[in-house]
């Protein structure tokens, strides 16, 4: 089992100047990253979409890196992504998962199987052609660099501790420091993006 | 009535600068679909469930490029969520064209998917122009237009079933 923050630690070291979409560990990230204009640090708009999503601005933005850090909860609620991840093979996406066995935003209750469940298989059996899953830091900190080091898609199952979060939404410390479309915006502005007319 | 050839539908699609379908299949555009996958200005993003559509759009969006999505009505309705947070909560500029299964314009509707798809996109806000045929084709453009201007999604529910928009001709 990992900290959240020390992974993301760790990979802050490798990250290069990768696009990173930091999921359910945004709040730990925005502690973290130095290029906040490459982050896009979302939140949660609607579960299990987050996959797609990168998939997404990995097509888009073939010439970037695109680092995802998705969790199970979601990847069980949006597993059909990852078929389409693997058909489309952006060589550009690096989809990392964040399993710590429960929903942790909700109060900590177990995701179904929880124990069973092995999410590298599964992305090997959608087709993905490069499936890791590591379950402590030195792992982790010996193995980032080859991941990070060969064309994806690749997929990494993470397995983190628990850290449960039960108060009330409304209560929860806010730790986005910018709205969603603004760091849209801000990556757009850093990349130099542009809508096609 | 004339009807709505798909041919009209991808000259809409090209017309609008449209870079990528994000589609999943359904009864009314099969025979567009195969146009489509040749056309080699469209990148097709096949999903498996149509909330995974307004996601990929977001993305896809959010790097540059002019999504359009293709899904049925039914699984419009199933993409509550995705809709929500992703299409609206995102501001996504994308049309989305919804075969608009059931459809029979004579105001009878014995199935489910018709009888709620215009109460969907009322619930969520969604504005929408009917296509049925050829002559309506440029009401593509004006979502397209529309979806830019207002940076949302924009609807359009392809009302051809009736007469057989699959149909190769």
């Amino acid at each position: 089992m990992m900290k959240t923050a020390e992974m993301l630690d760790i990979f802050n070291k490798h990250r290069g100047d990768a696009v990173v979409i930091p999921g359910r560990g945004g709040r730990f990230w925005v502690e973290l990253s130095d290029q906040p204009d490459r982050d896009l640090p979302l939140g949660d708009p609607a579960m299990g979409g987050h996959a797609s999503f990168a998939l997404g601005l990995a097509l888009a933005l073939p010439d970037q890196r695109v680092v995802l850090f998705d969790s199970e909860g979601d990847v069980l609620m949006g597993m059909g992504a990852l078929p389409t991840i693997a058909e489309k093979a952006p060589a550009n996406l690096y989809h990392f998962m964040l399993d710590n066995g429960v929903y942790a935003t909700t109060g900590g209750q177990p995701v179904p199987n929880a124990e069973q469940m092995e999410y590298d298989v599964v992305a090997q059996g959608c087709g993905y052609p490069a499936t890791y899953a590591i379950d402590n830091l030195e792992d982790f900190a010996s193995q980032i660099e080859e991941i990070l080091g060969q064309p994806g898609p690749v997929f990494v199952a993470l397995k983190i501790d628990p850290e449960i979060i039960n108060e009330p939404i409304n209560a929860r410390p806010q730790w986005q420091r910018k709205t969603r479309n603004q760091a849209v915006a801000d990556m757009q502005a850093e990349l130099g993006v542009e809508r096609p007319a | 009535m004339a009807e709505l050839s798909p041919a009209t539908v991808l000259a809409e699609l090209k017309k609008n600068g449209a870079t990528h379908v994000v589609w999943l299949p359904d009864s009314e555009t099969n025979f567009l679909y195969v146009l489509m996958s040749e056309e080699p200005s469209l990148d097709l993003v096949p999903v498996s469930r149509e909330g995974h559509a307004f996601s990929t759009a977001a993305g896809l969006a959010a790097g540059g490029k002019k999504p359009v999505i293709l899904i049925q009505n039914t699984g419009m309705m199933e993409s509550g969520d995705s809709l929500r947070g992703w299409g609206l909560g995102m501001n996504v500029p994308v049309v989305m064209m919804v075969g608009y299964r059931g459809w029979t314009r004579h105001g009878i509707i014995n199935d489910t998917a018709a009888f709620y798809t215009e109460r969907f996109l009322h619930a969520f806000n969604i504005n929408y122009y009917l296509v049925e045929s050829d002559e309506d084709a440029d009401r593509i453009s004006i979502a397209f237009a529309e979806a830019e201007r207002e940076k949302r999604p924009v609807a359009v529910l392809v009302g051809d079933e009736y007469h057989g928009f699959n149909v190769s001709r």
